[in-house]
């Protein structure tokens, strides 16, 4: 029943990645639009045109990873909406003499914006192509609308002679716009996000949200100073700026690269058990892959995802400890007090890093059932307060028991027989709600293999 | 020292450019040059005055020099992209006033912000590490701690030969992760007393391998890899598991089998106390060119005198570790594993 309502909530058309799709479309029409009328009116101020355009090449090609799989481009970023943004560029003294007031025709169109935004961002997209790092189309078509939304909003204030000589107008301005393109941005990439993992989108927005701030606050900060700056340097602003923006990016890729080795690492040693023999093979990766899609199904934000991957990863680390290892690994077929002997050195282990407190804490509730109805409490029982398991500890229970009986098959039968099983345990043993998620997870599993 | 680097670069700035004041229009790009080269000055200057205080101050052991080196070759560099911060504050002042200086600290902090988190996951990296290897130990009682030691004396070797910085640290992460195969030898090899069978030994010598399928997704590791991977190799060519010789063993697995002996040596083990640091060092010397890389050795010699070696506690064993424990160590060349004879 839950899963017939459940599918009644998607539309049909809402096939994987239709979100992408849609908003690559709509940047595209866009982009067309926007370049016809550039080649129609042609191209104004050659100079400014070309510099942005290599900027944004240049921001392009050093596109940044950022933890969650992300990817953002900071300094293309900050070049575009500076360019969006550009009241004059201030240029060598004799011009600037005897042309003190700019035209109306002489004001770069928005369309012009979209335009060499656009084909800046594709020729440093060319080398990524090149050495055969697929294309985050998805990506590049959120930050080229952020750009247009703000190009589109500000390009006919620019003329404005208010705007162009008080820059206690233009500052508030042009900054919640950036503010605004910036939330344009994440509002995207948050739709895309939530489309692909089949998560919740205000879930995956304040996650987009923190861990976009702060690069989007230098980003933003970066694009006001040079708007400005042009005005004062001449395009000499842009290199000058540039320099900033690239010590923060270059912290950034350390801080992204650290949290992308210490994944790899714990789902690396996580397998030190399966080598020892102690578990079936594979069985932490899955046991992980099902928790976190679970996880997503019930709207867990980002920072505890992670904590839940690392403890579904570790949570028979514990198993190091025996010396003889389990019959296939199976603890959901040893004595209770086993398994808990197993959870709480697998814990006493995690602790030992400091870091991973939380972590810990779910490995070592792993197996309590999640309502005390004949659980005995051990002595640490008063110590932890709460009545029942933490959510995290409640999935794995469910994700570990469902892999201890469906193991690395993919037979549908099997899996909706395990997840039935489940199913008739959830007086007190396993979370109902958990169980639940568990069968839309796998109820979609089913139907991708159609 | 501030105002001595603020006056030479002031001074470098007005001998080149000629003029003072809030820049304008004009001055652009033409300001920029001598800018840059006051800034340059600034930096040196500074950096020379540091590293003077810090020549006098310096304690009678300079243990990290080289590392020391590479690391104000950074400083430098990235105080030179501080300085672009000044021109940008002074270039807009005109304009914004302190506004300028508002937003050009923005990034700035950013920038800091994300230093200070990448410090804090570094640390919690390590220290889950060191736990998971600390976990694979757990087997065996007489190993604890044994990757934490041999990660540092690998690294105290390549610090002596003036390997580069950021070798040095996937140096230290092979020493911890050297031996996460041994887990796929089963625990009744480990502790067998008598002789090993040929399949025996023959899962031991597979244990590098193991170990290489455990780490080989972790991306930074990159040469680290054939480190765990021959760290049993011979010069002469006798080691496990490929037999390589001579300068075919991977430079970090020569570093790593020097201080993974020497610290089994220098460790309890079931049929043998903990051997005294000059006896070890005696048995290295007898192995290096046969066993070990001489160069290795030396240098581990020479740095082991200068910083002194951290030998384990011999501890008090209770009568259920007695049962558990190694009963041939794989890593102590003075008593190598006894296989049956075949023929």
């Amino acid at each position: 029943m839950t899963e017939r309502r459940h599918e009644l909530r998607r539309f049909p058309w809402q096939v994987r990645d239709s979100g992408q799709v849609l908003l690559t479309a709509a940047a595209g029409v866009l982009l067309v639009a926007s370049v016809a009328q550039t080649a129609n009116s042609g191209l104004r101020d050659n100079r400014a045109a070309i510099a942005f355009g290599v900027l944004i090449a240049f921001g392009e090609l050093l596109r940044l990873s950022l933890p969650g799989d992300r990817e953002s481009a900071p300094i293309a970023t900050a070049g575009a909406l500076a360019y969006a943004l550009l009241i004059r560029v201030g240029d060598d003294p004799v011009r600037l003499t005897t042309q003190q007031v700019v035209t109306a025709q002489q004001v770069v169109t928005a369309q012009q914006v979209v335009t060499v935004t656009a084909i800046g961002m594709i020729i440093g997209a060319i080398p990524h192509l090149a050495v055969g790092r697929p294309a985050r189309i998805g990506g590049m078509a959120a930050r080229l609308l952020a750009v247009a939304s703000v190009a589109f909003l500000f390009r006919p204030l620019a003329k404005d002679s208010v705007v162009k000589l008080h820059w206690g107008v233009a500052l508030p301005l042009m900054a919640s716009l950036v503010i605004l393109a910036l939330l344009v941005e994440a509002v995207l990439s948050a739709l895309m996000r939530a489309d692909e993992q089949r998560a919740m989108f205000r879930v995956v927005l304040v996650d987009e949200l923190r861990i976009q701030l702060p690069l989007g606050a230098a980003v933003g900060a970066s694009a006001l100073l040079i708007a400005f700056a042009a005005e004062v340097m001449g395009l000499a602003a842009l290199a000058v700026f540039t320099a900033p923006l690239l010590v923060t990016q270059v912290a950034f890729r350390r801080y992204s690269g650290i949290r992308t080795t210490y994944l790899q690492t714990v789902r690396s040693l996580a397998k030190v058990t399966e080598i020892g023999g102690y578990v079936e093979t594979g069985h932490s990766q899955r046991v992980s892959r099902l928790a976190v899609a679970i996880g997503r199904e019930l709207g867990i934000h980002e920072p505890e995802l992670l904590e839940l991957e690392y403890a579904a990863l570790m949570h028979d680390i514990g198993q190091l400890s025996l010396s003889d290892p389990i019959p296939g690994g199976a603890t959901v077929l040893v004595s209770r007090a086993d398994q808990q002997r197993i959870a709480e050195l697998g814990a006493e282990v995690i602790q030992q890093a400091k870091v991973l407190g939380a972590v810990a804490e779910i490995v070592r509730r792993q197996n309590e059932p999640y309502r005390d109805v004949d659980f005995v409490p051990d002595e640490f029982a008063a110590d932890r307060g709460s009545p029942g398991p933490p959510l995290s500890s409640r999935i794995i229970k469910a994700a570990n028991a469902f892999d201890d009986l469906v193991g690395g098959s993919m037979d549908p039968a099997r899996a909706a027989e395990a997840v039935h099983r489940l199913q008739l345990d959830t007086a007190s043993e396993y979370d109902p709600r958990v169980v639940e998620a568990l069968s839309r997870v796998m109820h979609r599993r089913s139907l991708i293999q159609m | 020292m501030m105002a001595l680097t603020a006056y030479v670069a002031g001074w470098v700035f007005v001998t080149l450019f000629g003029s003072v004041g809030v820049p304008t229009a004009r001055s652009f790009p033409a300001i920029i040059g001598p800018f840059a080269v006051a800034a340059l000055a600034h930096v040196v200057v500074n950096h020379g005055l540091l590293s003077v205080v810090l020549w006098l101050t310096r304690p009678v052991e300079g243990t990290t020099r080289r590392t020391n080196n590479s690391m104000n070759a950074r400083l430098l560099l990235s105080d030179l992209g501080y300085g672009a911060f000044g021109l940008l504050i002074a270039a807009l002042w005109g304009e914004l006033g302190a506004f300028a200086l508002v937003l050009v600290l923005i990034p700035l902090f950013v920038a800091r912000w994300a230093v200070a988190q990448f410090a804090e996951q570094q640390r919690a990296y390590e220290a889950t590490v060191s736990a998971l290897c600390q976990a694979v130990e757990t087997k065996d009682f007489y190993t604890r701690g044994h990757s934490d030691r041999v990660s540092h004396g690998s690294v105290m070797i390549a610090r002596e030969i003036g390997m580069h910085g950021e070798r040095v640290e996937a140096l230290r992460y092979a020493g911890m992760l050297h031996d996460v195969g041994k887990l796929g030898v089963p625990t009744k090899v480990l502790q067998k007393t008598g002789k090993l069978t040929e399949e025996e030994y023959a899962a031991i010598q597979l244990h590098p391998l193991r170990g290489l399928d455990i780490v080989r997704e972790i991306g930074f590791l990159d040469e680290a890899l054939a480190g765990i991977m021959h760290h049993h190799e011979r010069i002469d060519g006798r080691g496990y598991p490929m037999g390589l010789a001579g300068d075919e063993i991977p430079e970090f697995a020569r570093v790593l089998a020097v201080a993974d002996a020497f610290d089994s040596m220098t460790s309890t083990r079931s049929y043998r106390g903990a051997r005294p640091v000059h006896e070890a060092i005696a048995e290295l010397r007898k192995w290096s060119g046969t066993q070990f890389d001489p160069a290795f050795v030396d240098a581990f010699v020479a740095a082991v005198k200068r910083e002194g070696w951290q030998q384990p506690d011999a501890a008090v064993l209770s009568a259920e570790e007695l049962t558990t424990m190694a009963a041939q160590d794989h890593d102590d060349p003075t008593a190598p594993l006894r296989v049956i004879d075949t023929y």
